[in-house]
């Protein structure tokens, strides 16, 4: 179901697998659905000019990302018929390798959750106000860019 | 009017500050982008995005003084 509230999608640090794994646990009451999916965003250790990006640090216009994550939100329980949805980002330092965005969709059945987890996902991408310093090992740094 | 702009990731390093406000005498945001491209040179070789009361405008659009964020590319995810 649809929710009106503008909730606070952005979490200090790396997502835990703990974390994701309590909020899987969590929809065990809810016995009307019959798929999830979930897409986990992982910090690469890209190598660039024989320089390995160790962490991405990320900051966020939070205020509209939030607003814009709340759009999101709303148009993909308008167009899937969706039970719920949860979408969790980094802020800060995340290392190469952990967690930094987390999206759970759910349904009565399978076919749903898959259509609307690439529609969050690339409206996420190309629509919020996030942004990510890739610092390499050497502590210098750049801006990381979606495509 | 005074208005207050925020500045975000590499624009913040171009800048050297997050937040200020300044006299603006103009009407558009190509004239406040102009205004700004005097003050910081650098930033002309920038790719940004430009928000007012948090969503995206174009150039064309009437700077109503509220909540105006210079943002770089986005990189969510």
């Amino acid at each position: 179901m649809a929710d009106k509230k503008i909730k606070n999608v952005f979490r200090q640090g790396a997502i835990s697998s703990e974390f994701i794994g309590d909020s899987i646990a969590k929809h065990q009451t809810k016995t009307s659905i019959g798929a999830h999916n979930i897409f986990l965003g992982q910090v690469r250790a890209d190598v660039i000019d024989d320089k390995t990006v160790s962490a991405i640090e990320y900051t966020a216009y939070e205020d509209m990302a939030n607003a814009k994550f709340h759009e999101i939100r709303e148009a993909a329980f308008e167009k899937f018929e969706l039970t719920c949805m949860h979408i969790y980002h980094s802020l800060g330092t995340v290392k190469a390798g952990e967690i930094c965005l987390f999206v759970f969709v759910s349904s009565p059945r399978r076919k749903v959750v898959f259509k609307a987890l690439e529609f969050i996902v690339e409206a996420i991408k190309a629509d919020v106000p996030v942004f990510g310093k890739e610092i390499f090992e050497d502590e210098s740094h750049q801006w990381k860019v979606n495509h | 009017m005074l208005i207050t702009i925020k500045y975000f990731g590499q624009i913040a390093e171009v800048t050297r500050r997050e937040e200020e406000s300044l006299e603006f005498s103009g009407s558009l945001i190509s004239e406040l982008i102009e205004q700004l491209y005097k003050k910081y040179t650098a930033l002309k070789n920038k790719d940004f995005k430009v928000a007012q009361n948090q969503e995206l405008v174009t150039l064309e659009t009437v700077v109503s003084g509220n909540d105006i964020a210079i943002l770089p590319p986005f990189a969510g995810g």
